[in-house]
């Protein structure tokens, strides 16, 4: 026993292993925090989104030469912003987020071949691309701790409102909430997660850290607080399991990203199958009244279908 | 410009690349319509799992692909109708997909160019059998989409009443998923895992802003999928660097975003002439601000616009 501590002693004493679990630590409380509003309000495609227009961010940073967390910082807040404008109905607006999505991986693409050609080899990309926690310096664990706690800060500041935004979207905004800057506020923090969750897992892999813990947890139990705290102790569990299967290597030395999305998907099908079997079977199939489930059939129609649809302005 | 068109590797290119680009504008069509965008941005990355343990195992990747998509694109059927979920198990099936195709392209040897092969495409590498094969399962698709276009077209624009009226719609569902999952197959060789999104979405929204009817929405996006994905081709072969996936993106962004921007415009017009009795209101019907207000304004309708409307009686 006694040597087990020794060895993870010895372990500790690398900075890049402790750059490693700092950061981790850092990106699983916030993106279980924010996770549970992503899982709330379903735009779990807009965090998606803004990983990649990240992917762009960061590989553009990389040809200009800058530190890959600002040119990721800069790109998926002006994201945010822009997608923010767009209205807070997200979920209607899957084209338009899939448009900008496709453009940013397009640019990114571009400026992972402009770097990969000018220097140094093409594994820098992959590690953009699927994380590369080894590789985090002192610095950028520094930007993360701060960045971090500041957007918790907000978000903690902005709990009630937005809770409130999320569930019931129209009943907020006659009560005098105001939803789009809630809403816009919200998709800047999500940058801003997003962007720091690409250093541990990469850009591919953000979704997995970003849902899963809150997916999970919201199975698990309905009040906000304990879906929240829940969530972040099973995105602690993910990560530092992920980050100590791949540093001690029992099974082979596999990416840290492999671990961190299995023990992700475990989780949330676990969950699920304990769901299923707590509730009984006649409530399994109808689906629960809140606003933010849409109804079985939600499949949106087209924005053309929809104007034709509404009925007349109602003021004449 | 066009003189690279007499070399067989970019003809092969482009044989591939129009087939695919047709299928997944019709494809795209659907998928946009109903709503399975994520889905559609889902399945190659899951794609690429597959591709990346046939590569692992010795075997061609267009088996791996094929296998991958298929069987997700059948689970994310089966898995529900309702978005919400469907959203999140969508995503924590595609993260876990590429967790295991990094997991494979670890395992195997000089891993960097293969990932980068099957992620952003390689044009350069299409052999006439690639294009036979791409040919011989486009047309398939093709003959099915126009096997069942009627109730894909029912179940996607109405489910409910389609279902009424006796339209197996989730079978079509899964039935469609497969589609696009062979679709997503073809294309990955072509423009890469991370792009093929964009052939399949990029074509159809345009198109949808355009035409409001589904056969002419339909017939511009293939014409639109074709030139760029050609456009796309011929522009990275001269270059000869940059990658056709960024010139296929730009491209169709680039058309997407004035259509986008003037298309109230036009819409407006066509809709008024039409359907006489819808829209009279207000020309920019399909403008943000404008179905936000009545939005707002018919959630407070039922509280306080009727309490007015009674008190002016």
């Amino acid at each position: 026993m006694s040597e087990f501590f020794n060895y993870w002693l010895g372990l500790f004493q690398h900075e890049l292993v402790q750059n490693a679990f700092l950061a981790g630590t850092m990106v699983a409380i916030m993106t279980a925090v924010m996770g549970y509003f992503v899982v709330l309000r379903a735009q779990a495609f807009a965090g998606e989104a803004l990983a990649d227009i990240g992917f762009a961010g960061a590989t553009g940073a990389a040809v200009l030469g800058v530190s890959s967390l600002i040119g990721m910082f800069v790109l998926t807040v002006l994201a945010a912003l822009g997608m923010g404008a767009l209205g807070e109905r997200i979920r209607g607006r899957d084209v338009e987020i899939g448009m900008v999505l496709s453009f940013a991986l397009g640019l990114g693409v571009l400026f992972l071949t402009i770097y990969a050609q000018y220097g140094t080899n093409a594994t820098e990309g992959v590690g953009i691309l699927f994380g590369s926690i080894l590789s985090v310096t002192r610095s950028d664990v520094l930007i993360t701790l701060i960045c971090g706690v500041a957007a918790l800060m907000l978000l903690a500041l902005i709990y009630r409102p937005l809770l409130f935004a999320s569930v019931d979207p129209e009943v907020a905004e006659t009560r005098g909430v105001p939803v789009r800057f809630l809403s816009i506020m919200f998709l800047v923090l999500l940058g801003i997660t997003t962007a720091e969750t690409v250093l541990v897992v990469g850009v591919l892999l953000v979704l997995a850290l970003l849902i899963a813990p809150a997916a999970s947890a919201v199975q698990l139990t309905h009040r906000p607080l304990t879906s929240i705290l829940l969530s972040v102790a099973l995105g602690l569990l993910i990560t530092w399991g992920g980050l100590i299967l791949a540093f001690v290597g029992t099974w082979g030395h596999f990416p840290v990203s492999f671990y961190i999305s299995a023990a992700s998907a475990l989780c949330y099908f676990i969950s699920v199958g304990v769901s299923r079997m707590r509730s009984p079977r006649r409530y399994r199939d109808t689906p629960p009244s809140c606003s933010t489930c849409s109804s079985p059939y939600a499949t949106p129609l087209p924005s053309h279908l929809l104007s034709a649809r509404e009925p007349a302005n109602m003021v004449d | 410009m066009f003189d690279i068109l007499q070399y067989p590797f970019i003809q092969n290119a482009l044989l591939a690349g129009s087939c695919v680009a047709v299928v997944a504008a019709i494809v795209g069509y659907f998928m946009v319509v109903r709503g399975l965008t994520f889905a559609g941005h889902a399945l190659p990355n899951i794609g690429f799992a597959g591709a990346a343990g046939a590569v692992l195992l010795g075997i061609d990747p267009v088996i791996g692909l094929f296998a991958f998509t298929i069987v997700a694109g059948i689970s994310i059927g089966i898995l529900g109708k309702r978005m919400n979920e469907r959203d999140t198990a969508i995503g924590i099936i595609m993260t876990f997909a590429l967790g295991l195709g990094i997991l494979f392209l670890s395992l195997y040897f000089g891993y960097a160019e293969r990932v980068y092969s099957i992620l952003f495409g390689q044009i350069v590498g299409i052999s006439p059998r690639d294009v036979q094969i791409t040919a011989i399962s486009s047309l398939l698709t093709f003959i099915l989409v126009l096997a069942l276009f009627r109730p894909l077209l029912f179940s996607s624009f109405d489910p409910e009443v389609a279902e009424a009226r006796g339209v197996p719609v989730r079978l079509l569902t899964i039935i469609f998923l497969v589609m696009i999952a062979i679709t997503v197959s073809l294309a990955v060789q072509v423009v890469g895992a991370l792009l093929v999104f964009t052939l399949l979405i990029g074509p159809a929204a345009t198109a949808m802003r355009i035409a409001r009817s589904p056969l002419w929405a339909i017939v511009i996006a293939i014409v639109l999928g074709v030139c760029y994905t050609f456009l796309g081709i011929v522009l990275a072969a001269n270059n000869g660097v940059w990658p056709v996936s960024f010139y296929i993106a730009s491209l169709s962004f680039g058309v997407y975003l004035p259509v986008r921007l003037l298309s109230p415009l036009w819409r407006g017009r066509w809709a008024r002439k039409s359907d006489p009795t819808i829209n009279r209101g207000s020309t920019t019907a399909s403008q943000e601000g404008d179905q936000e207000q009545r939005t707002t304004f018919k959630a407070m309708g039922n509280t306080q616009g009727s309490a007015e409307a009674r008190g002016e009686l």
